[in-house]
């Protein structure tokens, strides 16, 4: 299951409205208790793909050495990675499982219609290996209040 | 003069390890090796932790195309001397999985 705030979950789906009608791309951070990732923060990313932004996300790994940096500073962990699909519904395509290796970590879609954000779903890369790896739908839990960063407490 | 299983130039320095091979890594976040260079250090990683390395290399040796390596914000690939290029003291190296996907070529998925 992923947790977060509606603030967050609000986050991840305007990036969206304002990157259309291009893919936006961000990283979560957050805490891993047992299945569980609970966001507590979301990082928006550039998205890289300036060849073919409407339809592909790529986050430069400069930066996500960046945010990596800045999760372990800040005593959290990249729990997961969103991204929207314009015009297009929330689900994962093939592309999206080829590209996915942080097995374990969540995978968060948005559709985003005529700019509008519509329905969001996150999707575990489960399994072990590259060569079995796959998604499975995961429910989100979208919390009024602010999750707490359970490592600083 | 005690004796150590060092080689003369291996400098201590730290390797990051991203959340999904940490169970690989006995759920370390950051492994300290001795190595004189940056393929050295993956090996020193990788002896030490051998289940890491069928998820950092092919079955024929090499780094999987996936699997970014900064040498603290270098990119490995860019240097000069590439994986061969000598660390010092207090370096760090990130092993960074890629981030991409997008819609296109569409042909499976679930709501």
């Amino acid at each position: 299951m992923l947790k977060m705030s509606q603030f967050e979950y609000d986050a991840i789906r305007r990036h969206g409205e304002e990157t259309y009608p291009h893919e936006c791309c961000g990283v979560l951070l957050g805490t891993l208790d047992g299945q569980t990732r609970a966001v507590t923060k979301t990082v928006r990313c550039g998205n890289t793909r300036s060849d073919s932004p409407h339809n592909r996300y790529h986050i430069a790994p400069q930066e996500l050495v960046r945010v990596q940096r800045q999760a372990r500073e800040a005593g959290l962990e990249i729990v997961g990675f969103y991204h929207s699909h314009p015009d297009h519904p929330a689900r994962w395509s093939q592309t999206d499982l080829a590209e996915a290796h942080w097995i374990g970590c969540s995978y968060v879609i948005t559709s985003v219609e005529r700019g509008q954000a519509k329905i969001t779903n996150s999707f575990e890369l489960a399994g072990e290996t590259e060569e079995n790896k796959h998604f499975e739908d995961e429910a989100v839990n979208v919390a009024e209040v602010a999750i707490a960063n359970e490592s600083t407490q | 003069m005690k004796s150590q299983n060092l080689t003369k130039s291996a400098k201590p320095m730290k390797i990051y390890i991203p959340t999904p091979l940490r169970q690989y890594a006995a759920k370390q976040d950051a492994v300290v090796v001795h190595a004189s260079t940056v393929g050295d250090a993956l090996s020193k990683l990788t002896s030490t932790h051998p289940d890491l390395k069928r998820h950092l290399y092919t079955d024929d040796g090499k780094l999987r195309a996936f699997v970014n390596l900064y040498l603290n914000d270098e990119d490995v690939r860019y240097l000069s001397d590439k994986e061969n290029t000598s660390v010092k003291e207090g370096d760090h190296l990130s092993i960074i999985p890629s981030i991409a996907g997008g819609i296109a070529t569409i042909d499976s998925g679930r709501n």
